[in-house]
């Protein structure tokens, strides 16, 4: 437990230490800021807009396309360039808590941003009467929703000692997880209902409504689950290379 | 080899060894890195790897440090083996890579505090030992500064200091003195003949003086094989047998050359150009003494004798006899 708080607590402190993260929370809060604005800002197509944040969680799930692999990737990919990795792995320390103080430390991180958000329902509750329920729902599932993407950073950045390359490679996977619900029309029958279940965009929808589904929670644990334990048996194959 | 037997004879007293290495094989891809490398290391000894680049070492030494699992064969560090107990292998090692691996955006102490916690030393004797390894490194007005904008011999000492942090049983440093400045050497090599006194120490190097002036023990490794192990001393003693002759010789040079080449005993000649003066460095096989012959050989072609002196190998020859044939 030590040891995966060190892990943790070591890139926690890289994190709140440089430029990149902190640029990256700028992006993030810029980008969502306009969503949030165009949801809620009367205006010419939308005269009387409602005092939710649907626009804010639709956004900014395709945002988290980006971001999330642009937080993991340099937590493994950057060890193998400098060959720290080489100390890490010949410290007592076990392959899973690598990569689970890793990944804590990005999670932290992604919970510091949305929690940097929480103004526009702070907003929505000072100057009209928002719904609350699908405010909780929909930031349970940004937070189930990052953190999935975040476990498929893990996996990228474990696979190559190029950032670059595991940024690009994370953002493909979840992209394709994202968009993967489109094609559904194109097959019929099984495959679609197959399909329809693998994305995010079918799991992640009901949050934003308000409802909380076990199904789709236990769905967001599995991802992260499964992405996490290729990434700590990725880390394990290194070895064998 | 005479080194087998040895392990021979330590493998009966196996309390005293603190590494085991039994037919060590690596390979990458098809080829192999290393190959049936067997040694042991007593505890408390100073044993270095000798060899050129690309011999071997970092690969053993990585084997050593649980960092990838040997190919084929066994190792075991204080009887723990290195692949099936490596966790309890790697609490027992500190270890310095050759290219000094640092967390660049992290101050010295933090890094280090880091360090001691991966290696699970509670924090009171984390802060004691960060105070007594920058003493001991000699980086008192650098632990704040962040590594990144530390010289490279300075990397070097965090390097060594985060090896020894947790006062580890063995200590494993590949090429602890490369590239880093001559003063900054010769301290870092008192620094681990001092650690060698309470610590086993595995140290690998290319420099032969180095090797000479800090180990107990040589392994000369060369193209994954070990080609000789001994002392030091005993090394430069059991090549003595193989002497040179330096001569030097008024006359022509190919047929000087040809008739040394004729004297039997000789294994080989070769001819260097000394301020314009014909010198010859007469090799001999082991323990035969020449001289007689060689004079006579030169003075009954008429030519002139014009000096002659037995040439004690220096350990760079031997270490180049040794990596440049196999014989050994």
């Amino acid at each position: 437990m030590r040891t995966i708080q060190a892990v943790a607590w070591k890139e926690i402190q890289v994190y709140f230490g440089t430029p990149i993260a902190y640029i990256v929370g700028m992006i993030f809060l810029a980008l969502t800021g306009i969503v949030f604005a165009i949801g809620v800002v009367p205006s010419e197509n939308n005269p009387f807009p409602e005092a939710t944040l649907d626009s804010f969680f639709t956004w900014t799930s395709l945002f988290l396309i980006f971001l999330p692999p642009a937080l993991t990737m340099r937590l493994l990919a950057e060890e193998q360039k400098l060959g720290t990795i080489e100390l890490l792995l010949t410290s007592p320390v076990r392959d899973w808590e690598v990569i689970i103080g890793k990944y804590t430390a990005s999670f932290v991180f992604l919970l510091a941003m949305l929690a940097l958000t929480l103004y526009y329902p702070l907003l929505l509750y000072i100057f009209a009467e928002p719904d609350l329920g699908p405010l909780y729902a929909g930031y349970l599932g940004l937070i189930l929703y990052g953190a999935a993407a975040l476990a498929i950073g893990m996996l990228t950045s474990t696979i190559t000692s190029n950032q670059i390359v595991a940024l690009i490679v994370g953002i493909g996977v979840i992209g394709a997880l994202y968009v993967v619900h489109f094609s559904t029309d194109l097959v019929g029958g099984f495959a679609s209902v197959l399909i329809g279940e693998i994305g995010f965009q079918s799991h992640y929808e009901d949050f934003g409504r308000g409802v909380i589904d076990t199904k789709h929670v236990v769905y967001f644990l599995s991802v992260i689950a499964v992405f996490l334990f290729l990434a700590i048996r990725s880390l394990e194959f290194r070895r064998w290379r | 080899m005479a080194f087998r037997s040895l392990l021979a004879m330590e493998e009966t007293q196996n309390s005293d060894l603190m590494i085991q290495a039994m037919d060590l094989t690596h390979f990458y891809g098809p080829r192999p890195a290393i190959e049936e490398v067997s040694f042991g290391v007593k505890r408390g000894e100073i044993l270095g790897f000798l060899g050129p680049n690309g011999a071997g070492k970092t690969t053993t030494m990585r084997i050593l440090t649980g960092y990838m699992p040997p190919t084929e064969g066994k190792v075991t560090l204080a009887d723990y083996d290195v692949v099936e107990q490596s966790l309890e292998v790697r609490k027992r090692i500190g270890y310095l890579p050759e290219t000094v691996p640092l967390h660049t955006e992290m101050p010295v102490s933090s890094y280090l505090k880091y360090m001691g916690t991966l290696r699970g030393m509670p924090a009171r004797q984390i802060k004691r030992r960060i105070g007594e390894v920058i003493d001991v490194c000699r980086l008192q007005d650098y632990h704040k500064t962040i590594i990144g904008k530390l010289s490279k011999g300075f990397r070097q000492r965090v390097g060594i200091a985060q090896a020894i942090l947790h006062e580890p049983e063995v200590l494993v440093l590949d090429e602890p003195t490369i590239g880093i400045d001559p003063i900054q050497v010769v301290e870092t090599r008192r620094l681990i003949q001092d650690l060698g006194r309470e610590q086993t120490v595995v140290l690998s190097s290319h420099i032969l003086p180095e090797v000479n002036m800090i180990c107990e023990r040589v392994l000369i490794i060369h193209e994954g094989h070990i080609v000789a192990e001994d002392t030091p001393g005993n090394l430069a003693q059991r090549l003595q047998g193989v002497d040179q002759l330096q001569v030097e010789v008024g006359g022509p040079a190919q047929e000087v050359l040809a008739a040394l080449r004729r004297v039997p005993g000789v294994t080989e000649v070769t001819q260097r150009y000394n301020q314009g003066r014909n010198v010859y460095i007469v090799h001999v096989e082991q323990g035969k003494d020449l001289r007689d012959e060689i004079s006579r050989a030169v003075v009954s072609n008429e030519w002139s004798l014009l000096s002659m002196q037995l040439v004690s190998m220096s350990l760079e020859d031997i270490f180049l006899r040794l990596t440049t044939h196999e014989e050994l």
